[in-house]
């Protein structure tokens, strides 16, 4: 399959896919590194050059960095745990025999479908809205007193309807793992006197460890940038200004571009640590 | 017309050289099978005749024309694979027509060669099926059909019976040998089977890490292997080897004797030993026999049924015109 | 685990997982049904389920108002041009890294996979610079453009995962038998990738039909989609619930009746071939 001719070929084919990706990443990004060193205000004409990392110590030392962390942390960590723990569990549920687990399938995977904005207003208004939303009519139902969720409770309303988005997803990536378990193995760990308990800790989630890390991989790297679901719903506030959004607010609310790109590339950073692990295990299954 | 000459041809990976300088020719209508244990660079030489790999050096001759550097498609070669590599997307007739319609050939034209073709290799009622559908065997008469309707200069096959049933692989080398006495067309066959080869080449090529061990029709190879290789891999069941003191004896560091030459009998012989296994196949009847003090095991092949058992003592005579000699380095002495 | 389970058993886990399946689709039940609401109807005390007196008219009211047709073709354009753009480019790499692998051929793929997670925010304002300097600010080639670089490593490494497939020997077979590379990709790998290709497909679409970063930020009137098409309900529209119903309904159909026909493909698509 390889001569000199078909080599070349190859080489040319290749050459506008790279082109276009290497100039995606590099241009852009030596961009917001260079305006990362200047005091960048369009809006009052500010443009100094070279300012030295002086945006990158106001960014990290300013009152908004820090509690921005913490709640990316917390919603990237709740949402990782309620999709991993929920997918497990709806992954075993629909692995057994079910009538209609092909409609089961499609009514669990829906929501992954939904475009975010969608999915956010329509959470926000129609079930979250503490006067006329369905939960505060189950609230009262109830007779308990509706809650405000957006403002009561608003990282976990966040961290709740972003769950409900990113559940298929784990949910039918684990499927999949959990259906190329071969049975023989579970029937023999039974044989050998292992109960149900045992069988799952010691046969079910080691076949899965590799399909978990994938999920809690590249959920990772879509959580880390969320950023319809907190535009629609509080546009940052209630203390649910992530990362991503911080930076977006520096960058496009106040036109502050030294100190949003100093945070561009902070966040920059942050993503490659995580998609070095990931390419490892994706660099890995290539191998085989 | 399709003599292949190859002179020099060398080919590496990266820095590791599969094949050293070679040189060989296959005459116009020749049967030559390539044949040696598996990575012995067969299937490559084969691949740079086809033209699917780059030679590092050297030159490749179709007719004593250069064609090192055509590409495959302008060679006027058809190759059938090991896996068959039919298009499973379309139907045998699409399928024996595809080199056809590549090659630009009028429709009618192409319509006889697909009936010929499928009325010669008994597919006249599958034309219309998907490869997916067919048996192995067809399929492999469908990756033949589709090599013949082009009427190429040779014919290049690899190592196509591999991955048919015992049954079926003895039908479909008589079906190939067949093809070749009635196109008499140039055909290459690569083969890990010594079978094979003896029983279809006119001509064996046999290659161990590149290189050629020997080149000759098959009985040439049988009668007077030309080292301890060629010895050993042509011939079922393998030939004998003794080292030491008897082989001394005939003025030679190693001697081989096949099996089928050395006489079995209760009483007396040259050597003796115990039956280990006997094998009873009916027209030949095969013993492993141990404790000879010569090598380990000796297999012998006596016609027909001969009633030793496991345990009793066997007395052996080779014959003395049937003993081959080797040197120090394994090569025959003369 | 195929395994004889007594009905009793099954029916125990029929039970609970349509429980599950219904609870995780209710809310797209939900604005569905409610879009077939009056005002009135879908704001009712105790809520209304099935019996309410169905009506078509928040469809009408939405189109005229914000003209959703309008958002509605920006949305095909982009999704559809971005993916058929992305195609063309990864149809011929996807080959050579499938077919003509080198020694770079897998640092190439990772690190192309690797672009996929530069975080947009990060690029944000010299994207915008950019656009803004080249006059391209909220029009369908930004879009595209921008569409087709951020999915363009999914639909590379989802071609490749399917052309590793396709045995090496077809291929040699089509140019021992005189086919020219072109005609090899054209007669012979295109229709037995063509599954691969249709779904690789499929799933660009519904990826590039929900973003909604570069959507939301490179867009204001002219090539604006339906994301942005939503995000305009955000207030005070948003508490006209039958009619955010009826504009939500809209935007999400014709993406979730395509995402069921891709499911199976899904997986592979969105590990990048590390589950299959």
């Amino acid at each position: 399959m390889a001569t000199q001719h078909s080599r070349s070929a190859a080489r040319l084919m290749m050459t506008p896919a790279v082109i276009l990706l290497l100039g995606w990443m590099l241009v852009p990004l030596v961009m917001t590194l260079y305006f990362s060193f200047l005091d960048y205000r369009p809006l009052r004409g500010a443009f100094d050059c070279c300012v030295g990392f002086d945006n990158y110590v106001r960014f990290f030392t300013s009152s908004s960095f820090w509690p921005s962390v913490l709640t990316t942390l917390q919603m990237v960590g709740g949402v990782l745990a309620i999709t991993v723990i929920g997918g497990i569990f709806l992954a075993m549920l629909l692995d057994q025999p079910i009538w209609g687990q092909g409609v089961v399938r499609i009514l669990v995977i829906a929501p992954f479908f939904v475009m975010p904005t969608v999915s956010a207003l329509v959470w926000k208004n129609m079930f979250m809205n503490p006067v006329n939303g369905l939960f505060a009519y189950l609230w009262k139902f109830f007779g308990l007193t509706p809650i405000d969720w957006l403002s009561e409770l608003p990282l976990f309303s966040i961290i709740f309807i972003v769950s409900w988005q990113w559940l298929p997803f784990a949910t039918l990536i684990l499927l999949t793992a959990i259906q190329s378990l071969d049975g023989e193995q579970l029937e023999a760990a039974e044989m050998d006197g292992a109960g149900v308990v045992n069988r799952f800790v010691y046969i079910v989630l080691p076949h899965l460890a590799r399909a978990i890390t994938v999920v809690i991989l590249i959920q990772t790297i879509f959580l880390l940038s969320i950023f319809a679901e907190v535009f629609v719903t509080t546009g940052g506030s209630f203390g649910t200004r992530t990362l991503t959004y911080l930076i977006y607010q520096r960058v496009i609310e106040s036109q502050n571009i030294g100190l949003g790109s100093a945070g561009g590339i902070f966040a920059v950073i942050l993503a490659n640590i995580i998609a070095i692990f990931l390419m490892k295990i994706v660099g890995r299954n290539l191998d085989r | 017309m399709g003599q292949i000459t190859l002179e020099k041809v060398t080919k590496s990976f990266s820095d590791v050289q599969v094949i050293p300088p070679l040189d060989l020719t296959i005459e116009d209508g020749e049967f030559a099978v390539f044949v040696g244990p598996s990575g012995c660079g067969k299937s490559t030489l084969l691949r740079l005749i086809a033209g699917l790999e780059d030679t590092s050096s050297g030159h490749i001759r179709i007719d004593g024309k250069d064609a090192t550097d055509l590409p495959p498609a302008k060679r006027g070669l058809a190759m059938v694979f090991q896996s068959y590599a039919l298009y499973p997307h379309m139907s045998v007739r699409k399928n024996i027509a595809f080199p056809m319609k590549m090659a630009g050939i009028a429709q009618d034209e192409q319509e006889r060669r697909i009936q010929q073709a499928a009325a010669a290799l008994n597919l006249t009622d599958y034309l219309d099926r998907r490869p997916g559908q067919l048996s192995g065997g067809q399929r492999q008469r469908v990756a033949i059909g589709r090599a013949i309707v082009r009427e190429p200069d040779a014919f290049l096959f690899d190592e196509p019976l591999s991955n048919l049933d015992a049954a079926l692989r003895v039908g479909m080398r008589l079906e190939i040998s067949e093809l070749h006495s009635r196109l008499k067309t140039t055909m290459i066959y690569v083969t890990h089977d010594q079978v094979e080869a003896m029983t279809m080449a006119d001509k064996i090529v046999v290659l161990r890490a590149g290189h050629i061990e020997q080149v000759g029709s098959p009985l040439d190879l049988y009668r007077t292997p030309r080292n301890l290789f060629v010895a050993g891999f042509i011939g079922s069941p393998k030939m004998n080897f003794i080292e030491g003191e008897m082989a001394g004896r005939h003025g030679a560091h190693t001697i081989g004797v096949r099996p089928e030459h050395i006489d079995v009998a209760e009483g007396k012989g040259e050597w003796s030993g115990v039956v280990g296994v006997a094998e009873h196949l009916g027209s030949d009847t095969f013993f492993h026999i141990h404790q000879t003090g010569l090598a380990e095991t000796i297999t012998v092949r006596a016609p027909g049924e001969v009633s030793f058992r496991h345990g009793d003592t066997i007395h052996l005579t080779p014959r003395p015109d049937q003993i081959h000699r080797f040197d120090d380095k394994g090569l025959r002495l003369e | 685990m195929a395994r004889a389970v007594s009905t009793r058993k099954r029916a125990i886990y029929t039970v609970i997982a349509w429980t599950i399946g219904l609870l995780i689709f209710f809310p797209i039940l939900w604005i569905f049904l409610t879009s077939f609401k009056t005002e009135a109807d879908a704001i009712a005390d105790p809520p209304l389920f099935f019996f309410f007196d169905w009506t078509t008219e928040n469809y009408g009211i939405v189109q005229e108002r914000s003209n959703y047709l309008r958002f509605l073709y920006n949305s095909i354009i982009i999704s559809v041009g971005s993916t058929i753009l992305g195609l063309l480019i990864a149809v011929p790499a996807a080959w050579s890294m499938a077919f003509v692998p080198g020694k770079r051929t897998k640092d190439i793929l990772l690190w192309m996979l690797s672009t996929k997670m530069l975080p947009a925010v990060g690029v944000l304002y010299p994207i915008v610079l950019i656009a803004r300097s080249l006059n391209i600010y909220d029009t369908y080639v930004l879009l595209i453009g921008v569409l087709t670089l951020i999915n363009l490593p999914i639909i590379v490494w989802m071609l490749y995962t399917y052309f590793k497939e396709i045995p090496v020997d077809i291929l040699e077979a089509a140019r021992m038998d005189g086919a020219s590379l072109r005609n090899e990709i054209l007669y012979v790998l295109t229709p037995m990738a063509l599954p691969g290709i249709a779904s690789t497909m499929l799933l660009n679409i519904i990826l590039a039909w929900n973003e909604a970063f570069w959507t939301l930020t490179l867009t204001t009137v002219d090539a604006a989609p339906l994301t942005a098409f939503i995000a305009s309900y955000s207030s005070p529209e948003g508490l006209f619930y039958a009619k955010l119903s009826a504009a939500s309904t809209m935007a999400i159909a014709p993406i979730l009746v395509m995402g069921w026909f891709s499911q199976k493909q899904l997986v592979r698509g969105l590990t990048f071939g590390a589950v299959k």
